[in-house]
């Protein structure tokens, strides 16, 4: 009995060690396979990305590129945003290697090129790199060298429902203004029937409320610093902006909108409930989908507004693909994004899926394409979305930092989902909007002298 | 004769049981019905309860798009593992305790609550630098240790209370007739310590079924367990709810099988000693 009883504890532990050993040959690194005279290299990336349609698509086209590289296979890593840029950030960091490929915001990019993270990548003439949208290249490049290719871009805009708007007996202008976009919004909202004049990001966060907020603050001559780095939260401007947005959706926003986010608005907007939106250019393709929007064929675009100061509430972002330092499989993975980024992938793709659904905001080949044109009747708005905004003069006044709805420093993520709080906290109503702006600056003051960037006076 | 409870008195305690019951259990009913949802109802700013168009296409998308039984034998492994090893050592360590307690005992079982007290983030930039070195990284051997240390205080105090109150006497007439260490543990506190054992076994598996930071942070393509299968499915921009809860439904069925059949061992292990 005793020795029954001790064979089938270590049998136990044996088959749980050898079965935890296991795992890490499912899928080798780099293995070799045939006879060992002739071995043949196989290489597997890892990338790491998010969850989102353009990505899932082109995990499912990746045989294009693997029927074509043999010797080389793909493991995805899909991940929540967040999870992913916290799990990303402590691999490269700590240069844990595990990850070959890496999926990042245009955030990132400078800020992680600029600490040794990436590997800069350097295509042959047939990627064409002076195709790549001017505003997005410029985003992905750091002294000179680009860091990163982008995979999917987009600016932001106004989308707006054409029957309300002829309904109110409105007229879009060219370029709407914020002044237009206030008296459109209450002139629209008829609450009895759930119709909302407007729907703008509430949610708290860096990448929620404080993208719109941030760039509609630079269309009312905001900034987030002064040249010495001083948070600049005091001032009239961040006032106007912050009012203005406060009030609107008070007056003609959805109920509960401080925990509505993209998605959120997304799906109020397609079930008839917004009249206006301002949010990214990639929302385009959703609301005009007849088989996701029941408002599909009543929908305009316009520029994102502006408060007459000469610069608007667009903003820029991309989904880029890296290679970190860590990584040893360097050739492989540039290999791979040469691919994914390619012309030769759009072409891909509309060939699969249709013109309407290739990557957009990435090739100025792909504006000039009268395919594309035709299948999606946003692009234009789109690409003027892209051009309209500017990384490096983001603002009225001088800054600083890069960056439109965001400063590109390795701080801004904390502070910003601070500042989000307080001002998702004044649309509640639970605090004033200056009593907002007093917290977002005392809050900005001390992180930025406890970073070092000025010491208090 | 005993006093029969008023009626009343039942109805009332039923009504308040079927609520509580019902609102603990309403969160897993809605992933549920949402999972058999299309992405537009799901996301419904006026959702339906049961009158929507049912489909499986949920399911059906996450199956193609996911390797699911790769996901799920990776928690098999990572949940029995861990708990098989932290059995192992609990095991003496809460017999030790509890038979032959130094004045030391107590402040050492509260030292070991202490630790689950620490946020697993605050450890985490250590723990990944250990593990790069040691090539732990995304291996399910990585997380059997991790996993097995971080519920280990947890079975260690499961199991102090149990043996606590088993009899001395019984464990002194068997030394008596001159049984070692091994054979009291073996032959005379186990088998009467099954039911503690099995709660303490049951809940360290669900414990480690169920666990995301850790399965998220140091397991990227080959040990992701089934936490890491649905944490690929929220997305940033787009409707993602209904394929989101198909994922889910799809990873805590086995555990709530599970837990289903041996709900009496875990009531009986977790309430047992509250009452005597």
């Amino acid at each position: 009995m005793k020795k029954f009883v001790y064979l089938t504890l270590c049998a136990t532990i044996a088959a749980a060690l050898s079965a935890c050993s296991g795992g890490r040959d499912a899928g080798s690194t780099a293995t070799t396979s045939g006879k060992a005279s002739a071995a043949k290299h196989t290489t597997t990336l890892v990338i790491a990305t998010v969850n989102n349609g353009d990505m899932i698509r082109m995990q499912k086209l990746t045989s294009d590129f693997t029927n074509t590289h043999p010797d080389i296979k793909l493991k995805w890593v899909t991940l929540q945003e967040n999870v992913l840029r916290q799990r990303v950030t402590t691999d490269i960091a700590t240069r844990g290697g595990q990850f070959d490929i890496i999926t990042i915001g245009i955030y990132e990019v400078p800020i992680w090129a600029k600490r040794g993270w990436l590997k800069p990548l350097t295509f042959g003439a047939d990627y064409d790199v002076s195709d790549l949208l001017p505003k997005i290249r410029a985003a992905d490049t750091y002294q000179g060298k680009l860091y990163a290719a982008p995979f999917y871009g987009e600016g932001s805009m106004l989308m707006y429902r054409t029957d309300l708007l002829k309904k109110a007996g409105l007229t879009m202008p060219a370029q709407p203004s914020w002044n237009f976009v206030v008296k459109a919004a209450k002139k629209m909202t008829d609450k009895k029937d759930g119709v909302y004049g407007i729907c703008l990001r509430g949610k708290a966060g860096w990448g929620e409320n404080m993208a719109l907020i941030t760039s509609m603050a630079n269309a009312f001559g905001a900034r987030w610093f002064d040249m010495h780095w001083h948070p600049q939260f005091d001032t009239p401007q961040w006032k106007a902006a912050l009012q203005t947005y406060v009030n609107v959706m008070k007056q003609a926003g959805p109920p509960g909108a401080a925990s509505n986010g993209f998605n959120e608005n997304l799906a109020l907007f397609n079930a008839g409930h917004c009249a206006m939106w301002v949010d990214a250019t990639v929302a385009a393709s959703f609301i005009s989908d007849p088989k996701q929007s029941t408002v599909a064929g009543h929908v305009g675009f316009a520029p994102a507004p502006n408060d007459g100061k000469g610069k608007t509430t667009g903003w820029l972002w991309a989904w880029n693909l890296a290679i970190p330092a860590s990584s040893k499989k360097t050739a492989d993975a540039q290999e791979f994004i040469a691919w994914a980024t390619s012309k030769h992938y759009i072409d891909l793709v509309a060939a699969k899926d249709g013109w309407a659904n290739v990557p957009p905001g990435t090739r100025t080949s792909l504006y000039d394409n009268p395919e594309y044109l035709k299948a999606a009747p946003f692009a234009k708005q789109t690409l003027d979305a892209i051009d309209g905004a500017d990384t490096h003069h983001p603002t009225v006044q001088p800054v600083p930092y890069v960056g439109v709805q965001y400063a590109a420093i390795p701080e801004f993520q904390a502070i910003a989902t601070t500042v989000g709080q307080d001002f998702s906290a004044a649309l509640t109503g639970s605090v004033s909007v200056d009593q907002a702006l007093r917290n977002a600056q005392a809050a900005t003051e001390r992180e930025m002298q406890r970073a070092g960037y000025y010491k208090k006076q | 004769m005993a006093r029969r409870t008023p009626v009343p008195r039942i109805v009332l305690t039923s009504v308040v049981a079927w609520t509580v019951g019902l609102v603990i259990f309403f969160p897993i009913l809605w992933m549920l019905l949402t999972s058999f949802k299309t992405e537009l109802a799901a996301f419904s700013a006026s959702p339906s309860f049961l009158f929507f168009h049912w489909t499986t296409e949920n399911y059906v998308a996450v199956w193609t798009r996911s390797n699911y039984l790769e996901y799920a034998w990776n928690s098999v492994v990572i949940s029995l593992g861990s708990t098989l090893v932290a059995l192992a050592i609990a095991v003496p360590a809460a017999w030790s305790m509890a038979f032959s307690p130094t004045r030391r005992t107590r402040g050492i079982l509260m030292w070991m609550l202490s630790t689950k007290m620490l946020p697993p983030v605050g450890v985490l930039v250590p723990i990944y630098l250990l593990y790069r070195d040691a090539g732990l990284l995304d291996t399910q051997l990585g997380l059997v240790i991790v996993l097995c240390l971080s519920n280990l205080p947890i079975m260690v105090w499961l199991l102090f209370n149990y043996f606590k109150d088993i009899p001395r006497d019984i464990l002194e007439a068997a030394r008596m007739d001159g049984a070692t260490i091994g054979k009291e543990i073996v032959y005379i506190l186990a088998p009467m310590a099954v039911p503690g054992i099995a709660s303490a076994l049951l809940l360290n598996v669900i414990l480690a079924w169920n666990e995301a930071f850790w399965s998220l942070n140091l397991t990227s393509s080959h040990a992701a367990p089934l936490t890491a299968f649905i944490a690929s499915y929220a997305s940033p921009e787009g409707l993602f709810w209904a394929k989101l809860s198909a994922a889910s439904t799809m990873a805590i069925a086995p555990i709530l099988v599970l837990g289903w059949f041996c709900q009496k061992q875990l009531v009986r292990g977790l309430t047992f000693g509250a009452v005597k």
